[in-house]
């Protein structure tokens, strides 16, 4: 059944978008990410204009994660002074992406520049997670008991100043690396069309050394708001936000990620990270493919006032 | 479809009104008209690309020439004019990238051509060129006059090319059949991403390869109620827009909890 995009004025299959919601949701609630990172690529290889994908993808993302944060509200595992601070951070970030982002459409480089950064953030953060967890695997299997740092460690980012006391966390940290991380988030939310929870979950754990039970619900928090922000954002700066098209990702995306937070539970976490790894260099192989291999077409028409 | 046979009708009188008096002495030159049954296409959720009828007729026809089939009609519906970037993707450092780019004022956004015949047989290309018909014909106005003549024609070529990719520039041969000596009924494609706007449906007729008249029409093409508001909200109050997007995300996202749950 075809359906006609109002904002992005082209026809596509009710299905295929449903289908894509779902397969995506199932991921994101097996694994515990907001998704956008997957949403926006297929949205693209889907023919939809990058700059509406984008838009439209952050949008997507704010329903798959304020589904998610509210069982973590439930569970008492959200941490909202933290997330609160990451927040700030993020709409500062945020800001600066929307700008970067009309500034690089203007010059036509805008679906090189996203293509980019998600074969870099893609392959590094898929690469690291697939090393960390092939160990882990490893280690399980030769009976070892894994390394785990302990608490106590300090880096040189606990030798900062400003500190604040996050209770819920058991943290006491100072604010500039909350701040920059989530200003870092905010940036990549608002080019890319990501929650940015693939970078945070790790960013929190591996860097301000959170809790990793209050890891998820937290980043879960700041993503909803940083999305939404962006959200905004586009729509009131670029017009590019489809209602109709998030709406149908939204409706089959909720209903996935329930199944996949159940499917996800059957399997051990290193096994789920190393899947989620393999996904992730999928995307940034399949990306970097389009980026090297000579393009059908070398010619592109864009308007002038509008994408 | 009712309201095109209403104006078949008004057309049989107009014509039979003006044949008449006409037959004197010298032949009166031929006219074309054309009509449209609706002066609005609406596009609707479910809208795919569509075929758009126009209707037409020629006055004081000689029915020998006719009969000889020299008449020839070409019916084009030029979509409103936009400025367009035409952009090139070089490898640089191994990645193709956008380098080269030209901007053209005023491209028509759609172009749909229908004739009786092939365009090569109906007429000359230097009378295309002056007529400026076709779209290989159009003249394409650089942003940037400039530029090197070789890289206008070859950014103007690429243009014509993804335009006739994506379906916006179309021909049609065959699209214009007379039903009688006087009438013809065109038929132009309307792609499925058509732009919304005004249109210009422009009928030309020639005889034996000569022109002889240009008689055209308006068209106005719009999304239908639903995608209309939609798009006009997302523009007029961008604002409320956003949060109203914002908030059906959350609400569907908390109703998916409700609904689907397995915690």
């Amino acid at each position: 059944m075809g359906i006609y995009l109002p904002i992005a004025e082209i026809s596509v299959n009710v299905f295929v978008l449903l289908a894509m919601g779902a397969a995506v949701g199932f991921l994101s609630g097996m694994f515990g990410v907001g998704g956008g990172f997957l949403i926006t690529p297929l949205l693209i290889f889907y023919n939809i204009p990058p700059a509406i994908a984008v838009a439209t993808g952050a949008n997507q993302v704010i329903a798959s994660s304020f589904s998610g944060a509210l069982s973590h509200v439930k569970r008492g595992t959200l941490d909202f002074k933290l997330g609160g601070v990451l927040l700030a951070g993020g709409i500062v970030g945020s800001t600066g992406g929307i700008f970067v982002f009309g500034f690089l459409r203007r010059l036509g480089q805008l679906d090189l520049f996203i293509s980019l950064l998600y074969v870099v953030l893609l392959g590094t953060v898929g690469g690291l997670m697939l090393v960390e967890s092939v160990n882990a695997l490893r280690a399980t299997r030769s009976g070892a008991a894994p390394v785990l740092k302990k608490s106590g460690q300090h880096n040189w980012i606990h030798r900062l100043p400003l500190k604040m006391r996050f209770r819920a966390s058991k943290l006491f940290v100072s604010v500039i690396p909350v701040l920059g991380l989530g200003a870092g988030i905010g940036f990549l939310s608002s080019i890319m069309g990501v929650g940015g929870g693939f970078i945070m979950v790790p960013a929190l754990i591996y860097l301000l050394k959170v809790p990793t039970n209050v890891v998820i619900g937290t980043s879960l928090f700041q993503i909803i708001f940083t999305s939404a922000y962006t959200t905004l954002v586009h729509a009131t700066t670029n017009q590019t936000v489809d209602v109709m098209l998030a709406f149908l990702l939204m409706a089959g995306g909720v209903a996935g990620a329930q199944y996949g937070a159940k499917a996800g539970q059957r399997l051990r976490g290193e096994q789920l990270r190393a899947l989620l790894a393999l996904l992730v260099l999928a995307v940034a192989i399949r990306l970097a493919i389009d980026l090297f291999v000579t393009p059908p077409n070398r010619y592109s028409l864009t308007g002038v006032d509008l994408g | 479809m009712a309201d095109a046979k209403a104006f078949v009708a008004a057309a049989w009188l107009t014509l039979s009104a003006f044949t008449l008096p006409g037959m004197a002495q010298t032949p009166p030159t031929e006219n074309i008209q054309i009509g449209l049954s609706t002066d609005n296409v609406s596009i609707t959720a479910g809208f795919s690309g569509a075929d758009l009828t126009i209707f037409g007729s020629l006055e004081n026809a000689d029915p020998l020439v006719a009969r000889q089939g020299r008449y020839d009609v070409i019916v084009v519906l030029e979509g409103p004019a936009r400025p367009v970037v035409v952009r090139r993707k070089d490898r640089l450092l191994g990645i193709w990238i956008n380098l080269e780019s030209e901007t053209f004022e005023n491209v028509p956004v759609s172009y749909s051509v229908a004739t009786t015949r092939p365009l090569q047989d109906v007429t000359d290309p230097n009378s295309y060129k002056q007529l400026s018909l076709g779209a290989s014909n159009l003249y394409m106005q650089p942003a940037d006059a400039g530029d090197s003549p070789a890289t206008i024609q070859e950014f103007t070529a690429a243009l014509r090319e993804r335009k006739a990719a994506t379906g916006l520039y179309s021909e049609n041969v065959g699209g214009v059949q007379f039903l009688s000596q006087n009438l013809f009924r065109a038929t132009v494609r309307l792609a499925p991403n058509v732009p919304v706007g005004t249109h210009k449906a422009r009928a030309f007729l020639f005889k034996s390869g000569l022109f002889i008249k240009e008689s055209s029409a308006q068209l106005e093409i719009r999304k239908s109620g639903f995608e209309q508001s939609i798009f006009r909200v997302a523009h007029d109050y961008s604002f409320l827009y956003g949060v109203f997007a914002v908030s059906l995300a959350m609400l569907t996202g908390w109703l998916g909890r409700l609904v689907f749950r397995k915690d």
